[in-house]
């Protein structure tokens, strides 16, 4: 099962490096990972992707929780969540059809064109990493010069909260 | 109103000293270098904090775990960076296993100089992340003494572990206020101590409910001080309790209760009472797979409760009933307060069933050996150990070695108190016998120490017979010298058709010369009629270290034995056994 893992850490030298060494000394699956500070600045949040067992997710999530950096986790995965990915994208852009092609496109998976150029634009989509997917799947590949995926981030809905 | 002390200002050197003179540290266990010559200079300075000057950095974080271990008291390393660093790794990564509380201070190359490739620069924080508990660089002399206070904390509590404290040149040569913290909060670990009363209650009601229980303790009995609370508990129920390696000492072995030793080399009595229970209270312990062998086999028909300060620990590699997040002493109080609450009994009829079935068991002698042969044995050598060091008081410290040798000192040696079986079972270090015993006796000078190590693990780390005399160390070390790797070549013999593999001892030194050269006493003994002749004129030299080379049985192997992979039932026991059995 595929499972998002959200941790505050202190925002300290090292921290990321702990997670990272962690998983693959215990040969953890890493699908993604993002990191960056919070509105306080000496907390990290860090959005983690990973698959496994039932058994194998409650290790990593206890794994993670006894790092002396790791102030708090949640599995978001356990509860109701909202879960987006940022993907720029260029694509050839050089004659209509390409241009006509990238906006429609566009259009319809809610993005935006955020660079024109002579031969190019720079695409933005946001949202859950199917869309992501169904997105890059839509577009021509020859058209596709770059793709830059951020991985995903979450957070919970309602009342879920991870905060201090 | 309390008037503010005055605050000294310090060099960052000075203040590592007065650091770990406001935690109370007896001894630093360390060896020079460029990178902490200002943390020598103010060692030199003062005469509250000793230094142990060892021969080999591996010794130092050997020997302050060995203190650590004897005492429960964290045992502090000083070694300088680059080599001096890397040599003490093999000694953090033996006290994580075992989670040994140690606080290593490394030197480290300029703050200036960081990531240049400088001499004798490595990355130690990032050499030792997965062996240590935590670690810190310290890149500011203002936050030095509270980052040696977290280290402290960090190392002794919760699960215990070392911490490495990786200090730059430069900051121990800058001035800052000394100002100790009395305490310590970190929002980020704030390990859990009290358990669940919900979790203690249904563990209560299990327990109480079993017809073939078992009780099996780890480490972590010893580590938590709890053998007081362990004993209590097991005589409350009258059920039998197995212990592992690390465990050995927290319950006494002489007690009938106890049925020996679990896993690999465990008694058959152990081994089976465990496949056959059907409720298994592990306490401490952390179901490693020299215990469990094959984990699809273990204890098929067993409820489990497994009690642990670790949550990490909790369904790890065996999955668990009633997991009890929480320090081993104070759990162990609780459920027994909470089963003596229930007003009920274990089921009597049930127990004396399950105990008949036990001595069935324990009738086959599984530790049974030759005692005819005109070989010395080793399991007689450790009979005798216990005898000599006057085991059934249980104050004698042992320490071992690595491989058969430290496996009949664990079968053999009957221990009765904790903290005096010091061994590396979870990383499995030789060389770690003698310096370990050398920070055991610093620890209490008056006692009896003994190492029993092989020829094979001793030459890991014998030029601390240097430091031994240098420090007055009456270690009594008992070589069981077979000339070969004889737990390799044990393994060969049994799964390599009895290719031995580069597992000979070839060109051993003669070890009483060795040992005379450095000032100590050596002592050969070949024959079985003069071992506790010497053994005794050995512990009897109260003020010297002394040496006892005992030729054993080369073909001796450890038995019984459950192979890699197999189940706890299907033990492999003595041949010499199965013919007198027949
Ligand atoms: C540092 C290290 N290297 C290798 C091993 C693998 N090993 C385990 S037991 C053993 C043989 C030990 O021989 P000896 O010290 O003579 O003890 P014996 O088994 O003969 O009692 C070896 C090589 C180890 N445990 N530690």
């Amino acid at each position: 099962m595929r499972h998002i893992i959200s941790v505050l850490l202190e925002n300290e030298a090292g921290a990321l490096s702990r997670v990272a060494g962690l998983f693959t000394a215990r040969g953890y699956n890493i699908e993604s990972l993002t990191v960056a500070p919070t509105e306080d600045p000496s907390l990290s949040r860090m959005t983690l992707v990973t698959r496994g067992s039932e058994s194998v997710i409650e290790q990593i999530t206890k794994q993670l929780n006894k790092l002396v950096d790791a102030v708090k986790l949640v599995d978001l995965t356990e509860g109701l969540h909202i879960e987006r990915e940022l993907l720029l994208m260029k694509v050839k852009a050089s004659n209509n059809n390409q241009r006509e092609e990238a906006k429609r496109l566009v259009d319809i998976f809610q993005g935006r064109i955020i660079e024109v150029s002579e031969n190019s634009y720079v695409l933005e989509v946001t949202g859950r990493g199917e869309k992501i997917e169904a997105f890059i799947k839509a577009i021509e590949p020859s058209l596709i010069i770059e793709v830059v995926r951020t991985g995903a981030s979450g957070i919970g809905r309602g009342n879920r909260s991870l905060q201090v | 109103m309390d008037m503010p002390t005055e605050s000294e200002v310090l060099s960052g050197a000075e203040i590592v000293i007065r650091s770990l003179i406001a935690e109370d540290v007896e001894y630093v266990f360390g060896y020079p270098g460029g990178t902490v010559l200002f943390i020598y200079d103010a060692l030199f300075k003062q005469d509250k904090v000793k230094h142990i000057l060892v021969r080999h950095e591996q010794a130092a974080a050997h020997a302050a775990d060995g203190y650590a271990r004897a005492t429960g008291k964290p045992g502090v390393v000083l070694v300088t960076s680059g080599p001096g660093a890397t040599n003490s790794v093999t000694g953090i990564a033996t006290a994580y296993m075992d989670s040994i509380p140690l606080v290593i201070i490394s030197g480290q190359v300029p703050t200036t100089l960081i990531g240049n490739d400088a001499f004798q620069e490595v990355d130690f924080v990032g050499i030792t992340r997965p062996c240590v508990k935590h670690n810190f660089l310290v890149n500011d002399v203002k936050k030095l003494a509270a980052t040696l206070k977290k280290a402290f904390h960090i190392a002794t509590t919760g699960r215990p572990g070392p911490v490495v404290v990786d200090i730059p040149k430069d900051i121990t040569a800058q001035m800052a206020t000394f100002d100790y913290p009395q305490t310590v909060e970190m929002r980020s670990y704030k390990p859990v101590v009290n358990g669940h009363p919900g979790q203690i209650r249904r563990a209560a009601e299990l327990i109480l409910s079993a017809k073939k229980p078992v009780i099996y303790s780890g480490g972590g009995v010893v580590l938590g001080n709890a053998s007081e609370e362990l004993t209590e508990f097991t005589k409350m129920l009258g059920y039998p309790i197995t212990q592992t390696l690390m465990g050995l000492g927290s319950y006494p072995a002489t007690d009938q209760q106890f049925i020996g030793m679990l896993g690999m080399h465990g008694t058959y009595e152990a081994n089976m009472a465990m496949h056959e229970c059907d409720v298994l209270v592990a306490v401490g312990a952390r179901f490693d797979d020299r215990v469990t062998g094959d984990v699809k086999k273990f204890c098929p028909d067993a409820k489990i409760i497994h009690i642990d300060i670790d949550p990490a620990s909790i369904s790890k590699n065996v999955q668990i009933d009633i997991p009890i997040v929480g320090s081993v002493d104070k759990v162990l109080r609780e459920l027994t307060r909470a089963v003596k609450e229930t007003l009920q009994k274990p089921d009597a009829e049930a127990l004396a069933a399950w105990w008949k079935q036990i001595e069935e068991w324990r009738a086959i002698h599984c530790l049974y050996y030759d005692k005819g042969s005109d070989l010395i044995k080793p399991q007689y050598v450790i009979e005798k150990l216990w005898e000599v060091t006057d085991g059934a008081s249980g104050d004698a410290f042992i320490t071992s070695d690595v491989g058969q040798h430290q496996m009949w000192a664990a079968q053999y040696y009957k221990f009765v108190k904790p903290r005096r079986w010091i061994n590396s079972g979870g990383l499995g270090t030789m060389g770690f016998g003698l310096p370990s015993a050398m920070g055991v006796q610093l620890a209490h000078p008056g006692a009896t120490v003994a190492c029993v190590t092989g020829e094979a693990s001793f030459q890991m780390c014998l030029q601390e017979l240097s430091t031994c005399k240098q420090f007055d160390l009456p270690i009594k070390i008992l070589c069981l010298n077979n000339r070969y790797m004889g737990m390799v070549r044990q393994w060969q013999e049994m799964f390599y058709d009895k290719r031995y593999s580069h597992s000979y001892m070839d060109a051993l030194p003669d070890f009483v010369k060795l040992v005379e050269s450095y000032g100590h006493v050596g002592m050969r003994i070949d024959k079985p009629a003069d071992v506790e002749g010497a053994m005794r004129e050995a512990f009897k030299m109260k003020d010297k270290l002394v040496f006892l080379d005992f030729i054993t049985d080369q073909a001796e192997n450890v038995y019984p034995m459950i192979a890699a992979g197999r189940g706890q039932h299907e033990m492999m026991l003595s041949p010499n056994k199965e013919e007198e059995s027949i």
